[in-house]
């Protein structure tokens, strides 16, 4: 593949910085929509790094958001260091959450968050180790590279 | 998704004079989608960014930004000439001036015919209910009476263009009902008939011209507020006992209630609306709404202005003071509903009140048209941008470090054109 056309961008995301939070996905989706992407796909990243962002707010000390996109396909890794999840089939159940009552009154911890995540991606990775911290990548085809 | 035509021109209302602009940037730096350059010491307008909201023409202290609305002694090539104010006309004037009187004062100046079209609101706020009450999703549904918003979502938002409500604005049912009974009643043909929007907002007068959603307007121009407000003063003012009617029957004050912030939510009486307005809060929520995360909300009312309509460029009075006289007006007026609502559940269900097609996503041209390419100049960008100051001083005529980046990658200025770099490079020892 051409080094050139492939794009690959790194951010820092910091746990409990919920006036942060959403920064990235938002810096993202103007840097996808310039390039030129399908609105639907710009959206499909805007939710799902939104998502994952707030997961690492909410449960993580940091974490670490690597993205790449190339004219065929987005590609998402997100790192925290942080408690882990515990039941993976259980956290991707639609209004499952683990969330405190603090996280819910500000709106947070619905329950919605990775399978929503799941729902606006092609490809849905995630492994999770108990007190390390949770690795998630994300798969978006972005189409045969031409404008659509 | 159509997209559209790639060369395609657009309309815009908003004319920078020349000679009169000092070059002092302050456009730029109030322009909501950075839709201004200054070279060579002049404001420019990028036509394919600029979505019409009038914010520049507030922002010009030389008023060198001006609104491309008709002339007022224009539209006399019509055999019938009717104006339809907006109904932020109403709340322009002191207390004890009515609409009746407003209806006769445009008579004066030579209307043929005074179109109300609060009534239009009022059926398009029932309709809205029917529609927020039949719709399945997605949520939220955003409103469609402001042209800025429109703009500000097809350029800005793209993918957001399928929550705005297809429903018809209530100026052009209005043009449409007021001309077709005209036309009927003088037994003139539709050409024959030119209907004039008065209104306070720039982008309303492109959409007349240029409308997102359908071929043709049913208006044949505008004219700005500021514009027709000092002849039409005098002549409410001329006029003699007899020459107007209070007809308590007329305006809608269920309809008037739309030009200001909340007034559609207000119809509604239901927990999760949301009424927004200004760039700053419009952009959060956008962006919120684009995240999915709105989810407890089903309809947003959206108007570029703060305090809605009534807060238009080229309005003439105070947002806040023309609101408390809106709120009187419809104490006058009484907030009954004037309309029967299964008439208007039928024409619902008939499609009298739906766009003639639903709006479609404008987004901004990319970088490169081959993504490849776009990519790598996107990276290009990424690096100069890190060269740069990011305090987004504007002496190079870009209204951010992140617009100049854009402009050096595109060849349109080099990386020397950054004051500050230079400047920071020169003192360094």
């Amino acid at each position: 593949m051409n080094d050139d056309s492939l794009l690959d961008l790194e951010f820092e995301i910091i746990g409990g910085d919920f006036n942060q939070a959403g920064r990235v996905s938002t810096r993202l989706k103007s840097i996808l929509k310039e390039v030129g992407f399908n609105p639907q796909v710009v959206r499909r990243v805007a939710i799902s790094t939104y998502e994952a962002e707030m997961n690492v707010v909410m449960y993580a000390r940091r974490g670490v958001l690597r993205f790449k996109a190339s004219p065929q396909r987005i590609s998402i890794v997100i790192e925290d260091e942080g408690q882990g999840i515990e039941n993976i089939e259980m956290a991707m159940k639609e209004g499952y959450s683990t969330a405190t009552d603090e996280m819910r009154e500000m709106g947070f911890g619905a329950g919605m968050g990775l399978p929503n995540i799941k729902r606006n991606s092609d490809r849905f990775e995630i492994t999770s180790e108990i007190g390390k911290g949770t690795r998630l990548k994300v798969t978006i085809i972005a189409g045969d590279g031409t404008r659509s | 998704m159509e997209p559209e035509a790639e060369n395609i021109r657009y309309y815009h209302t908003l004319k920078i004079l020349e000679e009169k602009c000092q070059g002092r940037m302050r456009c730029m730096r109030k322009c909501p989608t950075q839709a201004i350059r200054v070279r060579r010491g002049k404001a420019h307008i990028l036509e394919e960014l600029c979505i019409d909201c009038g914010e520049c023409i507030n922002a010009c202290p030389e008023g060198a930004i001006v609104p491309l609305t008709d002339p007022v002694e224009q539209t006399s090539k019509f055999k019938c000439r009717v104006a339809i104010p907006s109904p932020v006309l109403y709340s322009q004037f002191s207390v004890d001036i009515h609409p009746p009187e407003i209806f006769a004062g445009l008579k004066k100046l030579g209307f043929d015919y005074v179109g109300d079209a609060s009534s239009a609101c009022e059926a398009m706020s029932m309709a809205l209910r029917i529609y927020l009450e039949e719709h399945t999703g997605p949520w939220p549904v955003i409103s469609s009476f402001c042209p800025a918003v429109i703009r500000f979502i097809q350029v800005e938002y793209p993918g957001l263009t399928e929550h705005i409500i297809p429903l018809e604005v209530p100026r052009e049912l209005a043009a449409k009902e007021i001309k077709l009974e005209l036309s009927r009643k003088l037994n003139l043909p539709l050409e024959e008939i030119g209907a004039i929007y008065l209104t306070s907002c720039p982008a309303k007068a492109v959409s007349i011209r240029q409308p997102a959603e359908k071929e043709k307007s049913w208006f044949n121009g505008s004219i700005s507020i500021a514009d027709i407000y000092n002849p039409l003063l005098s002549a409410i003012m001329s006029l003699r006992e007899g020459e107007f009617e209070d007809d308590l029957n007329q305006p809608s004050a269920i309809g008037m209630g739309w030009k200001v912030l909340g007034g559609t939510c207000s119809f509604l009486e239901s927990g999760n609306c949301v009424a927004v307005s200004g760039i700053v809060e419009l952009t959060r929520i956008l962006d919120d709404i684009e995240k999915s995360k709105l989810r407890e909300v089903k309809y947003v009312e959206a108007s570029f202005c703060p305090e809605g309509c009534i807060g238009g460029p080229l309005a003439v009075e105070n947002a806040y003071v023309a609101r408390v006289k809106t709120i009187r007006l419809e104490d006058r007026y009484g907030k009954r509903p004037r309309l029967q609502e299964e008439r208007v559940r039928q024409l619902y269900h008939e499609g009298h009140y739906f766009l003639e097609r639903r709006i479609q996503p404008r987004p901004i041209k990319p970088l490169h048209p081959d993504i490849a390419k776009s990519i790598a100049l996107m990276k290009e960008k990424e690096k100069i941008y890190n060269l740069l100051p990011r305090v987004d001083c504007g002496l190079c005529g870009c209204p951010t470090c992140l617009t100049f980046a854009e402009d050096v990658v595109k060849g349109l200025l080099d990386i020397s054109d950054c004051l500050y770099n230079s400047i920071r490079r020169r003192s360094s020892p």
